[in-house]
């Protein structure tokens, strides 16, 4: 293999899927930057702070993670913790198991695909329903979502259509409008027959114990209105140390995933259903997953565990406009999914050790984040512990020659001088591949080694 | 966050790096960013035994091999002048990128030190002397490439300042400005597709606006946009800002 995998999906990505995904992100950045700028005076100030507050936060879970326990069962909510994907998905199968359900309806979660919880139930012949359009588009095309919050930003309204002909919801139809109204039809029922409702959490407050959940289509209200027991899969990062840290951190998430000032809904949940609090369902669980996110915190790129999924980095990457989210083989994609897929891989990190690669180090990501990660720092860092750890590395020109080039300077004058046959010999016909690759896209322009020296030289006599 | 605090300036000698890509293929740029400096009554050194920043392993993941690189860098470039390069990607390696790999390194002190005293030539110009105005004449219209490398420090704005002040320069908007032209370094050569669509977008945008000249202070963007042209056979005049500050001069010269 000549080039990196990623550059190669991309080379054969469909040009209608490309243009779906660059409209879709180049118009949400767009939008995301006017409404921050218009509306705040300092907005790279904010997105400093929510960042300080988010390292702080994963900086001291060991304080905040059994505060937040305390809250929770305070009340009312019984908390579990998992280790791995492996037993987040046994507790929830066992909450299922102890009160005989067997239907679930879902609301969306990244965490849930992360531990791949549908397919788990499913295969222990329970139904795991996913509610919000696109996941549903994504459960019922047997597709992986391709962004993390636009799982089918991939596909077109055409192809949506197709898929609800084939699974019987109605004659083909493109339109959106008739596309969600027989999705919400055919859900309805769907959360009238479940038992048990699936929610993540986009911040969970360590001071009161409060779970928030922020979406635009209301299904996760639906999945808590009329079955009996909540479940809430937690990522142990998604901790904020008290209330009004979510004032800053919700003015952001809105604005920099989806160019809204507040997404349609923003629920604050503290509990089952209470004599104070007469709706919703009667028992609530919430399970903390871990999954090697301790690893990550323990790693030099821990800063990554302050993402809060907003796909701001997605959107603007000119990386992930060009390759689409598929191309990382991860759920999470793009500059956060470069950095985070990789650690979650834990000792099988050489798997997924090209992904860190697959960056011009724009810093564009950087400029978006509304925790002001440094992904290209984090990105870089990983690159080096992939040399470290030999992972092979296609279509990366070795380092050794040069640096000892580089840092001799009999060697470098040579090679300046050497290099003119740059100018005579055919490039194809020079075997250095990392120079193949620039030529068959790029002229080259012609080498001038060591003219400016001689020029210094002249000009000193 | 980059580390793009200075020491002010005091005395009137710097040190120029003039980046590999000036020693190999542009040398026209270093010899008109050292004509540029001259004019303004600075005294430009160039230490002979410099090399390259050590960025392409930097970022090519080879921290071993890159540390190496600086560690002669910061030899070469010992004493208390400035240094000034015409790249904010290699002035960005020094301050901020060396810094990073030398985490745990005991001469962290020093490339440290060398960061601080870096300037990039704009931002050297402009915030490091206080120079807000050029004279001459540049009839021409510019589309400006901000390299990435620049964000988040003061060089964009300050090239943008200089020739927003050259009489006759018209500065050509253009679309999506703030995205990358898709070198990226060992990018270029190992992601050959990717990068070759997004300079493709960038000339796009930037023929769209009908520039005389393409400008930026990077040539490795230069190199890889005017690559790009060239090769389709619609080649596109690409120039260095320092070029275009040297050729202002000219003109009120002549
Ligand atoms: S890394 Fe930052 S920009 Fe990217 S999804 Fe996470 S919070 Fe959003």
């Amino acid at each position: 293999m000549r080039f990196q995998p990623i550059d190669q999906y991309s080379a054969g990505l469909k040009a209608d899927t490309r243009a779906s995904v660059y409209q879709s992100t180049k118009s949400t950045h767009e939008k995301r930057t006017k409404l921050l700028f218009d509306q705040f005076a300092a907005p790279d100030r904010l997105r400093e702070l929510a960042g300080e507050i988010k390292q702080h936060a994963i900086e001291n879970l060991d304080t905040y993670l059994p505060q937040v326990e305390a809250r929770l069962k305070a009340n009312g909510a019984q908390v579990h913790w998992a280790g791995t994907a492996e037993s987040a998905c046994a507790a929830v199968l066992k909450i299922m198991r102890d009160r005989g359900a067997t239907k679930m309806v879902k609301a969306k979660t990244m965490v849930s695909e992360e531990i791949e919880l549908a397919h788990y139930l499913e295969k222990h012949g329970l139904e795991a329903l996913e509610t919000d359009l696109g996941e549903f588009i994504v459960q019922i095309d047997d597709d992986h979502p391709s962004h993390i919050v636009r799982p089918i930003i991939h596909k077109n309204r055409r192809e949506i259509a197709t898929s609800f002909e084939r699974e019987g919801l109605g004659a083909y139809n493109d339109d959106p409008g008739t596309i969600t109204r027989r999705a919400r039809h055919f859900l309805r029922h769907k959360y009238l027959e479940a038992d048990v409702g699936l929610t993540g959490a986009n911040f969970v407050s360590a001071e009161s114990g409060r779970i928030v959940l922020v979406t635009n289509e209301g299904n996760s209200r639906f999945c808590l209105a009329a079955t009996k027991c909540h479940i809430a899969l937690v990522g142990i990062e998604k901790i904020v140390p008290r209330d009004r840290d979510l004032s800053i951190l919700l003015n952001l998430l809105g604005r920099s995933g989806t160019a809204q000032d507040l997404t349609v809904y923003t629920e604050f949940i503290s509990g089952p259903k209470s004599p104070a609090q007469p709706d919703g369902p009667e028992e609530m669980h919430v399970i903390f997953v871990d999954n090697g996110r301790t690893e990550v915190l323990a790693s030099d790129c821990r800063e990554i565990l302050r993402c809060i999924r907003c796909g701001a980095c997605l959107n603007v990457c000119p990386v992930y406009r060009q390759a689409s989210g598929h191309a990382y083989r991860s759920v999470y994609p793009g500059p956060v999914g470069a950095v985070l897929s990789p650690l979650l891989m834990k000792d099988k990190f050489p798997q997924k050790a090209d992904l860190p690669k697959a960056s011009s180090l724009c810093g564009a990501c950087n400029e978006v984040c509304p925790v002001n990660i440094p992904i290209p720092d984090l990105l870089l860092r990983l690159r080096n512990r992939a040399k470290e750890e030999n992972v092979p590395s296609p279509g990366t020109p070795p380092m050794g020659a040069w640096a000892l080039m580089a840092s001799q300077p009999t060697a470098w004058k040579a090679a300046l001088a050497g290099g003119k046959l740059l100018n005579y010999v055919p490039t194809k016909l020079i075997p250095v591949p990392a120079l193949q690759a620039w030529a068959d896209k790029r002229a080259l322009p012609a080498w001038r080694g060591g003219e400016f020296r001689k020029w210094m030289r002249q000009r000193a006599q | 966050m980059l580390n793009t605090e200075r020491s002010p300036i005091t005395g009137k000698r710097v040190q120029l790096m003039a980046t590999c890509l000036c020693d190999a293929f542009y040398d026209d740029v270093a010899a008109a960013t050292v004509e540029v400096l001259e004019h303004l009554g600075v005294t430009v050194v160039f230490p002979e035994g410099q090399t390259c920043c050590g960025q392409p392993a930097f970022n090519g993941g080879d921290w071993a091999a890159s540390r190496r690189v600086v560690r002669h860098t910061v030899r070469t470039f010992a004493g208390e002048d400035p240094v000034v390069v015409p790249s904010g990607s290699c002035a960005a390696m020094m301050f901020h990128g060396a810094v990073l790999e030398f985490e745990k390194e005991s001469d962290l002190p020093e490339v440290a030190a060398l960061g601080r005293r870096t300037w990039e030539l704009a931002d050297f110009i402009v915030n490091g002397l206080g120079v807000k105005t050029w004279p001459g004449s540049y009839p021409a219209t510019v589309a400006f490439h901000r390299a990435c490398h620049t964000r988040g420090t003061a060089s964009g704005e300050a090239a943008l300042t200089l020739l927003r002040s050259i009489a006759g320069v018209k500065l050509a908007e253009f679309g999506e400005g703030e995205q990358c032209c898709g070198f990226g370094g060992t990018f270029s050569v190992s992601f050959p597709n990717i990068s070759s669509a997004m300079g493709d977008l960038k000339l796009e945008h930037m023929r769209a606006a009908n520039p005389d000249v393409v400008v930026s202070g990077d040539m490795s963007c230069m190199m890889h946009l005017g690559g790009l042209a060239a090769k389709e056979g619609k080649p596109v005049k690409t120039l260095h800002l320092a070029q275009v500050l040297r050729d202002a001069l000219k003109a009120a010269k002549s």
